[in-house]
């Protein structure tokens, strides 16, 4: 096209269409995570993309950092077709990602993590003194009293970001993509983010925002596009627009067609957990689960609502033996599983479906049939030996119970897409046949209709006389999937709603609340 | 037949012969090995030289068999060379008879009674490894590397040093008969390879038709998903390492009892070639991938090689290097299919992209 040069060129100005990603599909196993979406941002303005888990924001972004390759499609930077064939190229290009989880080194010095991988050098040693003094300008810039000599891991992960931005600036990026900035900050920090992405496009730098943050998002953005199952629906001004109208696209449909009926007939106590503590797997002096209570009834759906970091998972993965128990009982129908082994807890009906199915619910090398009767394979037996017939007939029975998409159970299991990956562990769970039914996020990163066959799920279970606790982060799944919501904060359970009569505002403000005391101790720090 | 539109130019039979081809490339190596040893030589057809040629096979065949369970759950065992000689050392002492000073007496257990003592000391080696790696937490590869050096030290402990020559036993001492174990033939066949069907069977039957099997795959696959799943991951790693050792002192009596003597130096990188079969059969070091039909095309691949080489003469030093080409070409190939597979999705998966169109699409504001 132009002989548009790569290094800063005057001729871009705001408002300057400097980013295009032209019919782009992304094809993942047998996924479609992108499907033909036409993409841009410009110069000088916030582009906020939204779009549910597993809309595809993610791997939109991926693409236009050249991180992924698109399977069809193009991109043009500045005018220019590009083809980036990793992300440094796309640096040199000025197309810089900050990642949901930082890219930084924890323990080298905030200066060596700015310059990681392209030190200023001095008769070819490393110039500690140019860098340094280039850090400390660079965090003047962002109003950030940060010691340019500090360890990363000794930072907030409000200041880490801050990092990751002084060393996208220091990339001189004019095309900066955020992908969940705000997911880790305070009020405080989400200011100071917000303030300097506002002197980022004053200089003129392209902006491509993603947050669950919704309201958030909105304030910041100029542009605003929505992604829903991997193809972009919407897009719009954001002064145009208001927070219902993003959500109406982001889910494409009245949201309660989402959810099915609930009020199973309530009936014995079937989970019983007593004053529980667990130790945080990651740092081993603090407490994710703090004297814990709760209870579980047969036909009934709790929900364990909390922010990231509040203990759901280290609570549900105790109860499914995953992590020990240091104090307190766990008890199903009475029984005290508190030291029973992961196999024990399911042969007494105890059984999770963990939230990271990727690492810790399926086992690539095998097929969708295998991985379906694993938990459950000694009910198959005949003497010895697997029968075959019968444990293809639980598979079989179980694929359309669950109603999974697939070729057959020989085929694999990378062949299917997240949600039917997600049912594949859910019947493996169900084969084992539960009393108590354990789901961390269920539905995370996976489609729509996917997620409404797993609340159907949910809800069936339940009917058929189960105890039915989920995790989610999700407030419209807390609310709409569940017969009574706790709320969770630090590992304690802080208030208990019953959705019926709850809003949405009710619940984030019982999780706010809890969470906005944050500097009062210095080890919650790295638990936001 | 319906007509099904076709993705992809090349017409399908050949991408179908392609993936066969891939797919059975273990036998296709094998078939080339036999097809050009046998213009090179004459001999090397003949049944003779067959049965030979597969004793010799058996040896690193049962190790692999043992190996291919330990890969499977991605780990690895680098003891079994070294747990053939302790085997084998063990089985002479039993056999020369076990003098206990302090009772003054020497002991000549039975053949039965020796050839059990073998199995259980290699099976207990392998234990060790089991524990160190799953209740200490000891990486595969250091634990068994460690082993490796302990259990030949051992052997050169108790032989001091020394070969334990002509282990046939004596008729007035009851202990005749070792010498069956490597030289003896059922039905005219030795019976060394008939203890290798045997294990193969027998591996093949526990990995296939039994629960420890399906545990097995998925421990390697995914451990964390295997835990979360009841499957007993320790116990199962525990099994597989003493079953290793097992297979290792089995070869350790084998070749004993085929020289009628036991040196501590015996087996001596054996783990290597054990390793080397299992790979070129298709197992994947990672864990979760392989069979024991590649396993055994494996052994036979690198033990027809070797006689093959030896047959026509090719000098030792290029024996070595060739049978170092020949593994990382098996899976050099091995990787290619994997991509292949993996891009054939992907390619497919994008050719649907059309066919199942995106949600419609909104460019004006819906009503707030």
């Amino acid at each position: 096209m132009t002989a548009a040069t790569t290094s800063q060129a005057p001729v871009w100005t705001a408002g300057d269409v400097v980013l295009v990603a032209e019919d782009v599909s992304k094809v993942y196993g047998g996924t479609h995570a992108l499907r033909g979406v036409d993409f841009s941002a410009r110069a000088g303005a916030v582009t906020a993309v939204f779009g549910e888990n597993g809309a595809g924001k993610s791997t939109l972004m991926k693409i236009l950092a050249g991180v992924e390759r698109p399977t069809t499609g193009s991109l043009h930077v500045f005018g220019e077709e590009v083809a980036f064939a990793s992300p440094v190229e796309a640096v040199e290009r000025g197309v810089v990602i900050i990642h949901q989880e930082l890219n930084l080194c924890p323990n080298l010095s905030v200066t060596d993590n700015v310059f990681l991988g392209r030190e200023l050098r001095r008769r070819g040693a490393v110039d500690e003194g140019a860098e340094r003094t280039a850090a400390i300008a660079l965090l003047e810039r962002l109003e950030e009293r940060i010691d340019p000599s500090a360890p990363v891991g000794d930072l907030r992960l409000g200041q880490q970001q801050v990092v990751e931005i002084a060393r996208a600036i220091s990339l001189e990026a004019r095309v900066l993509i955020m992908d969940e900035p705000t997911s880790a900050l305070s009020n405080a920090e989400v200011e100071v983010l917000f303030r300097v992405i506002r002197e980022l496009t004053s200089a003129g730098v392209a902006i491509v925002y993603i947050s669950h943050h919704l309201e958030e998002a909105l304030e910041i953005a100029d542009d605003v596009v929505v992604l829903r199952d991997g193809a972009l629906v919407a897009e719009a001004k954001a002064a145009d627009v208001d927070l219902a109208w993003v959500v109406a696209n982001m889910v494409g449909r009245n949201p309660d067609d989402l959810y099915p009926e609930l009020g199973a007939e309530k009936g014995e106590v079937l989970l019983e957990v007593r004053g529980v503590s667990v130790a945080d797997p990651a740092n081993p002096g603090r407490l994710a689960v703090a004297d814990l209570d709760l209870t579980v009834h047969a036909g009934e759906i709790v929900c364990l609502y909390g922010l990231m970091g509040a203990g759901r998972t280290e609570l549900l993965e105790a109860l499914a033996g995953r992590l020990p128990v240091s104090a307190g009982a766990v008890l199903v129908d009475g029984e005290d599983l508190t030291t029973a082994t992961i196999g024990q807890r399911i042969d007494r009906g105890l059984a999770l479906v963990p939230e990271d199915r990727q690492r810790d619910g399926l086992v690539q090398t095998m097929t969708v049939g295998d991985n379906m009767s694993l938990a459950s394979i000694r009910s198959y037996l005949r003497g010895a030996f697997v029968s075959n017939p019968a444990e293809a007939k639980a598979v079989k029975r179980t694929i359309s119970d669950v109603t999974v998409k697939t070729s057959g159970p020989g085929a694999p299991i990378g062949s299917l897409s997240g949600g039917n990956q997600q049912k594949v562990v859910i019947g493996k769970i169900l084969l084992t046949e539960p009393r108590v039914l354990l789901l961390d996020e269920p539905t995370r990163g996976i489609d729509v209709g996917a997620k409404a066959d797993i609340f159907t799920l949910m809800a069936a279970q339940a009917r058929a006389g189960l105890a039915v606790l989920f995790a989610t982060s999700e407030l419209g799944e807390a609310l709409n999937a569940s017969d009574r919501v706790l709320v969770l904060h630090r590992g304690r359970v802080v208030r208990e709603f019953d959705p019926r009569t709850t809003s949405k505002e009710d619940l984030m403000a019982a999780s706010d609340d809890a969470a906005s005391p944050e500097p009062a101790d210095d080890t919650d720090g790295a638990s936001a | 037949m319906n007509p099904v539109p076709q993705p992809a130019e090349r017409p399908a039979w050949s991408l179908r012969l392609g993936d066969a081809l891939l797919e059975l490339r273990a036998f296709i190596a094998l078939a080339v090995i036999v097809v050009i040893f046998a213009s090179l030589s004459d001999t090397f057809l003949t049944g003779s030289n067959m049965i030979t040629m597969t004793r010799h096979v058996a040896v690193n065949a049962i190790l692999a068999l043992g190996m291919l369970l330990v890969i499977l759950t991605g780990g690895i065992d680098l003891s079994v060379g070294s747990i053939v000689g302790l085997s084998g050392i063990v089985a002479g002492v039993l056999l020369q008879g076990w003098e206990i000073p302090s009772f003054n007496v020497i002991l000549y257990p039975q053949v039965w009674a020796v050839v059990v003592v073998s199995l259980v000391v290699g099976t207990v080696v392998g234990a060790i490894n089991g524990v160190l790696i799953t209740r200490f937490k000891v990486a595969p590869f250091i634990a068994t590397l460690g082993m490796l050096y302990v259990a030949r030290g051992t052997a050169l402990l108790i032989s001091n040093g020394a070969t334990f020559p002509r282990l046939g036993g004596a008729p007035e001492l009851g202990n005749t008969g070792f010498r069956w174990l490597g030289t003896g033939r059922v039905i005219g066949v030795p019976v060394s390879i008939w203890i290798m069907v045997v294990f193969a069977v027998a591996i093949w039957v526990l990995i296939r038709k039994m629960p420890f099997g399906r545990w097995l795959y998925a421990t390697g696959g995914n451990e964390r998903a295997a835990s979360l799943s009841g499957v007993p991951v320790r116990t199962v790693t525990l099994r597989v390492y003493m079953i290793s050792g097992l297979c290792a002192a089995m070869v350790g009596l084998i070749i004993a009892s085929e020289l009628t003597s036991a040196a501590p130096q015996t087996g001596e990188t054996f783990e290597l070639n054990a390793i080397a079969a299992v790979v070129i059969g298709g197992a994947s070091l990672a864990g979760g991938r392989g069979t024991v039909r590649g396993a055994l095309v494996g052994a036979f691949v690198i033990g027809f090689l070797s006689d093959g080489l030896v047959m026509v003469g090719v000098s030792t030093f290029w024996q070595v290097v060739i049978k170092g080409a020949v593994i990382v070409l098996a899976v050099m190939l091995d990787q290619g299919q994997q991509r292949l597979k993996r891009s054939r999705a992907a390619a497919a998966a994008a050719a649907t992209v059309r066919h199942d169109g995106p949600p419609s699409r909104t460019s004006t504001p819906v009503a707030a």
